[in-house]
């Protein structure tokens, strides 16, 4: 039997009396709520007031050229409460050319290391970050790879060393 | 010494238990059969290396059985798995802090082609930034494979091979590697991407000029 969690009707009821009308999904038993991104932190912490204690994760989506996608990335964070299981996912949709949101680390501490890797691969800024540096790729690395219109090849840097021949070692 | 000139000819007699050779011959003759493997190994090759050094396949049937994870101990780099960008630098300091004479294997078809990992994170080929000795095919290879390119290693000592280290051009070489802007010449690499490189550039180049 797969996992289904508790219902999230009055969490998203609750949500929508603090922050308005919100574009809600049901997808094979998962909760989404898309909040705009001016209001993602207020609306993060109020769920976390609201028992969403753990934040399971935080990821991205690169939606260029994706059939009918009205914006071009989908941040992605996955909320679950310990004491009564529900799990809510809420999605925050962000644009070119300054992608930013509002850091959750002062929510969960749990959040650094997950946005210093979407920081990484995407390219999202998060405003009041503590330590935004690349998660994965070099510290000289200037691009953000898992971006759609980065080429799956690169852009030369996987060949961007110094040459050691026999002569030289 | 045992040795009598005999009568006629200037021919020199030498009891049963001496043998001649040249130097060279024997110091290719001990190191080709204690070479020390500095495993690198970064994925699934690693585990048929480490196959190869256990009792089945027991690589010391061949004297190459003492893996040192002390470069300045070992003679022989086994890079067994891919190389991703971010581990080229340490692959190529590891490279560089072993002793005279050292040799290469790439084992694999992730170390010596990049494999099915065509990607902007991998390395397609660690020859294209350290000399590699012997390539092993497969994916991974089996530990006989390995112990194949092992032996023709010892071959390949065995015969070109000397005790200077001529082959290597040593002396040369280390007058020549005294600071990393030789190392790094302009022309082998772009730099423009690299900020860090930049830096050790600059750094090195003052180097030079405060020496000089």
């Amino acid at each position: 039997m797969p996992f289904t969690p508790p219902p999230v009707d009055d969490v998203l009821a609750g949500l929508a009396d603090r922050f308005g009308t919100l574009d809600v999904s049901v997808y094979r038993g998962q909760t989404r709520v898309v909040v705009p991104a001016d209001m993602s932190f207020d609306a993060l912490a109020w769920l976390k007031e609201r028992g969403f204690d753990l934040l399971v994760d935080v990821t991205c989506v690169d939606y260029l050229e994706y059939q009918d996608a009205k914006h071009r990335y989908g941040l992605v964070y996955l909320l679950a409460s310990t004491a009564t299981n529900q799990r809510l996912t809420v999605r925050v949709f962000v644009d070119d050319p300054d992608p930013t949101v509002k850091s959750a680390v002062p929510l969960w501490a749990g959040a650094n290391w997950l946005e210093r890797e979407v920081w990484d691969l995407f390219g999202i800024r998060f405003t009041g970050h503590p330590d935004l540096r690349r998660l994965v790729m070099p510290e000289e690395f200037t691009a953000h790879p898992l971006r759609k219109d980065y080429p799956l090849q690169g852009r030369g840097e996987r060949h961007n060393f110094p040459v050691i021949t026999r002569d030289h070692s | 010494m045992a040795m009598m000139p005999s009568g006629s000819g200037g021919r020199i007699e030498l009891p049963e238990n001496v043998v001649v050779s040249r130097l060279d011959a024997l110091a290719n003759w001990c190191r080709k059969n204690s070479l020390w493997p500095m495993p690198f190994a970064t994925a699934c090759c690693g585990i048929e290396l480490m196959a190869t050094g256990a009792s089945k396949h027991d690589l010391a049937r061949f004297g190459a059985e003492v893996f040192r994870f002390s470069p300045r101990q070992c003679d022989l780099m086994i890079v067994a798995g891919r190389v991703v960008m971010k581990m080229l630098p340490v692959l190529q300091r590891i490279w560089q802090q072993m002793h005279e004479p050292k040799w290469c294997i790439s084992m694999g078809a992730c170390a010596s082609t990049g494999g099915v990992f065509d990607t902007y994170a991998v390395v397609q080929g660690i020859d294209r930034f350290i000399p590699v000795d012997m390539y092993v095919p497969g994916c991974p290879p089996r530990p006989e494979q390995l112990i194949q390119a092992i032996i023709d290693l010892q071959d390949k000592i065995q015969r070109e091979g000397t005790i200077t280290g001529r082959e290597f051009d040593t002396a040369g070489r280390q007058l020549r590697k005294r600071a990393l802007v030789e190392l790094v010449g302009p022309a082998t690499i772009d730099a423009s991407r690299n900020p860090v490189l930049q830096r050790e550039l600059t750094a090195a180049a003052e180097a030079i000029t405060s020496r000089s």
